[in-house]
């Protein structure tokens, strides 16, 4: 077996068949999206090369910068609510009761396809007879809000149902890494006098820095890229007040039948999803893992 | 040996994804021996003898479930053609809305559409014709078929004077109400625009939702708008307004816009409709919370053959047309409907004549079955003496022969992009988004360009 793993050509060819597949199905589409996005193309007619044209058009485009800043509005809170997930897992790590069982509830939304999440909230947002806006009737509110429609709040209504989905898997995530923390330095901690607080700001998450910067970019990188719920709940409606980058590129290519300009921005994502991802890296990068 | 083992282990796993990769290489090379084939046929003057196997493909979207009756009444038609033809197979796809109108996209990029398929009429049609994609079907209506529609059917599905599509349905839109909340509150079918507003009024100071909408889909509130602008406007300064062959900056047309926002602000329509969709909105119309719907011929299945609904409600339901605005332009009988799908032929298919043969057999049995079956009017002549029919499709088989005028929709009208321009400025101007002039000059913007 040795033997034949320092061989690079048997390597090469026992990589070959992976990678052959992923550049047909990744590497060669991200190719020709770049090409198809310097050209005017409706899907049907030919195509006809225009340039840097529908780079041009995107700069200037209201629609594209704002569904932009709705992304990056996601993207914001996606990071703020790690924060959250992250003092669940604390609890949920340290040995309090029935931490297996709430583990398994806060699991159950990753179990649920987007759709099902999306109709479901869709009934709770209803505006005359969703379970929300029912309770809030009850305390005796007169004008209650009309959540998907009013385009001040559809936004956050919306991120709400989305944060919610990916909590059960960070929450998971955080949880095995702070499972992962050597018992003896907690218990050392504990001889040495150090508050359940301490141990946990001073200790645990010293150790888990990597799996939070990978989180980090997950994040990001998935909020920014984010489509389903947004999709099925309010198709970027009212006017483009829920609308992010990916709704917009599939509204422009599937219903504006512009695939040129709808190239252009899907392109256009996958540079600041790299460029995210490099500054991500950057910004947190530590010289040494910390180690105690 | 170990080495030998492995190797062959990774030619194994090698010829595995060959083997996945390769089952769609067949496929294509399947169709090059069809198009071969073709090639042979064309050198044969007679494509219709009877002896030689052909097989159609024809692409479809009322899935068995979601669209049942008509789901049944297409395969009644294609059993009984290939009972009459048996040289011809119908080979069938079936696809859910939304999804056929993506994957008919993703076939014209690579030139693979079906013989025969579905289409929409106007703006969607025209990228397909220019595209060199569709056939023309001049030959077939020239042939006695075209007298066989109600007159002006087609004209939806002609670029350049030539006709590329053939209109299953037609279409138009009354307004329904529910007869029981109108007497309640002792209200009478208004005629006109100021009776209307009053009915309106009153049903909101009695706590009644007048409207029903889902405007999430954007295209119901465009039938509301659309009828204003006609009623207002008239039918001819809207329809070249649309076309671009006038402005669309007219005080008539800022008048509907803003007529649609005063509707908005006296509470007409239903709570947060611009988050719901038309199911999710029409359901405040079938549980008797709102009074009136506006909404297409197509709802009426619900009202007279759906056995899932219940009779009580049925026999409640009645419709008007919408009233007229004094001082507009417009008249009662001018109508906002149109052709609904159609069928088309692919220019490069195989079996073209073969093709065209069965689009016109299908549209002559669909227009026998398809009102008494699915509930769907065709847009073939209806003989509604010889079919027992229920009274709503009688009363409105009338007003569609009195019909001065029929503006199609407009999101159908308008090409893609401008399309949804309409289509979101509808959303922003019934969420007071957007003012009379913010609409209208969008409109402006986007018909120009």
């Amino acid at each position: 077996m040795n033997k034949m793993m320092s061989n690079k050509w048997i390597i090469a060819l026992y990589m070959l068949p992976a990678l052959l597949l992923l550049a047909l199905i990744i590497y060669i589409p991200i190719v020709l999206t770049g090409y198809y996005g310097l050209n005017d193309w409706n899907g049907i007619k030919a195509m006809t090369f225009v340039g840097l044209e529908n780079y041009k058009e995107l700069i200037g485009d209201k629609a594209f910068w704002s569904s932009a800043l709705h992304s990056l509005l996601l993207a914001l809170f996606s990071c703020l609510s790690l924060i959250l997930y992250l003092a669940v897992s604390l609890v949920l790590a340290s040995k309090i009761k029935g931490a297996n069982t709430l583990r398994k509830i806060y699991l159950i939304p990753m179990l649920l396809s987007s759709v099902a999440i999306a109709q479901l909230w869709l009934k709770i947002y209803h505006p005359s007879n969703g379970l929300i806006n029912i309770f809030l009737e009850k305390l005796g509110v007169v004008n209650t809000p009309e959540w998907l429609a009013n385009t001040d709040i559809v936004l956050f209504a919306i991120f709400l149902p989305i944060l919610w989905q990916y909590a059960g898997f960070y929450i998971l995530i955080y949880y095995a890494a702070l499972k992962g923390v050597p018992k003896e330095v907690e218990e050392a901690a504990t001889i040495d006098g150090a508050t359940a607080w301490q141990i946990a700001y001073r200790i645990k998450v010293p150790l888990i820095t990597e799996v939070l910067k990978v989180t980090l970019v997950l994040a990001m990188v998935g909020s920014l890229k984010y489509f389903d719920l947004i999709y099925v709940m309010t198709g970027g409606g009212p006017n483009g007040a829920s609308e992010v980058m990916a709704s917009y590129m599939y509204r422009i290519a599937f219903k504006s039948f512009d695939f040129g300009y709808a190239s252009a921005v899907s392109f256009f994502l996958l540079l600041i999803c790299l460029v995210v991802t490099w500054l991500i890296r950057a910004l947190t990068a530590s010289k040494e893992q910390i180690q105690y | 040996m170990k080495t030998q083992k492995m190797i062959v282990l990774l030619f194994l796993i090698l010829t595995v994804v060959l083997a996945g990769c390769s089952s769609s290489n067949g496929g294509s090379n399947g169709s090059a021996e069809g198009n071969n084939q073709n090639e042979s046929n064309s050198a044969n003057p007679d494509p219709t003898s009877a002896d030689e196997k052909v097989t159609i493909n024809f692409m479809h979207l009322w899935p068995e479930g979601v669209s049942t009756a008509q789901n049944k009444v297409v395969n009644d038609i294609i059993k009984q053609y290939q009972d009459e033809h048996p040289n011809v197979t119908i080979k069938l796809e079936v696809l859910d809305n939304e999804q056929y109108k993506n994957k008919l996209k993703v076939l014209s990029t690579s030139n693979t559409l079906p013989d025969v398929g579905v289409t929409w009429a106007a703006g969607f049609l025209q990228p397909y014709v220019e595209g060199g994609l569709f056939a023309s079907l001049d030959d077939l209506l020239g042939n006695g078929l075209g007298d066989q529609f109600v007159a002006g059917t087609t004209d939806a599905f002609q670029v350049d004077g030539s006709t590329y599509g053939v209109p299953l349905e037609f279409n138009i839109a009354p307004i329904y109400y529910n007869k029981e909340i109108f007497a309640n509150h002792n209200l009478e079918v208004p005629t006109t625009y100021d009776e209307f507003l009053n009915v309106v009024q009153t049903l909101v100071d009695n706590g009644v939702t007048p409207i029903a909408l889902g405007n999430k889909d954007r295209w119901t509130g465009s039938l509301w708008y659309m009828y204003l602008a006609d009623r207002i406007a008239g039918q001819e300064v809207f329809s070249n307004a649309l076309a671009g062959k006038d402005t669309y900056m007219q005080d008539s047309l800022l008048q509907a816009a803003g007529e649609v926002q005063n509707l908005v602000n006296l509470n007409a329509f239903n709570k947060g409709f611009n988050g719901l969709s038309n199911d999710e909105g029409k359901a405040d119309f079938y549980n008797e919370a709102a009074a009136m719907y506006l909404m297409g011929t197509w709802e009426l299945a619900n009202f007279t053959a759906n056995e899932e609904i219940p009779q009580e409600f049925k026999d409640k339901v009645g419709f008007f047309k919408f009233p007229v605005v004094s001082g507009g332009k417009g008249d009662a009988n001018s109508w906002v409907g149109g052709p609904g799908v159609g069928l088309f032929v692919a220019e490069n298919s195989p079996v073209k004549e073969q093709a065209k043969q069965f689009v016109a057999y299908f549209v002559e049995k669909w227009g026998e079955k398809a009102v008494t079956d699915a509930g769907v009017i065709p847009a073939t002549k209806v003989d509604t003496s010889s079919v027992e029919l229920a009274d709503l499709y009688v009363e409105l088989f009338n007003e569609m022969n009195n019909a001065t005028s029929i503006t199609l929709y407009a999101d159908v009208q308008l090409e893609a992009e401008a399309a949804e321009v309409h289509l979101n400025q509808i959303q922003a101007l019934f969420g007071n988004a957007a003012t009379p002039e913010q609409f209208s000059e969008a409109h402006e913007q986007a018909i120009k360009k």
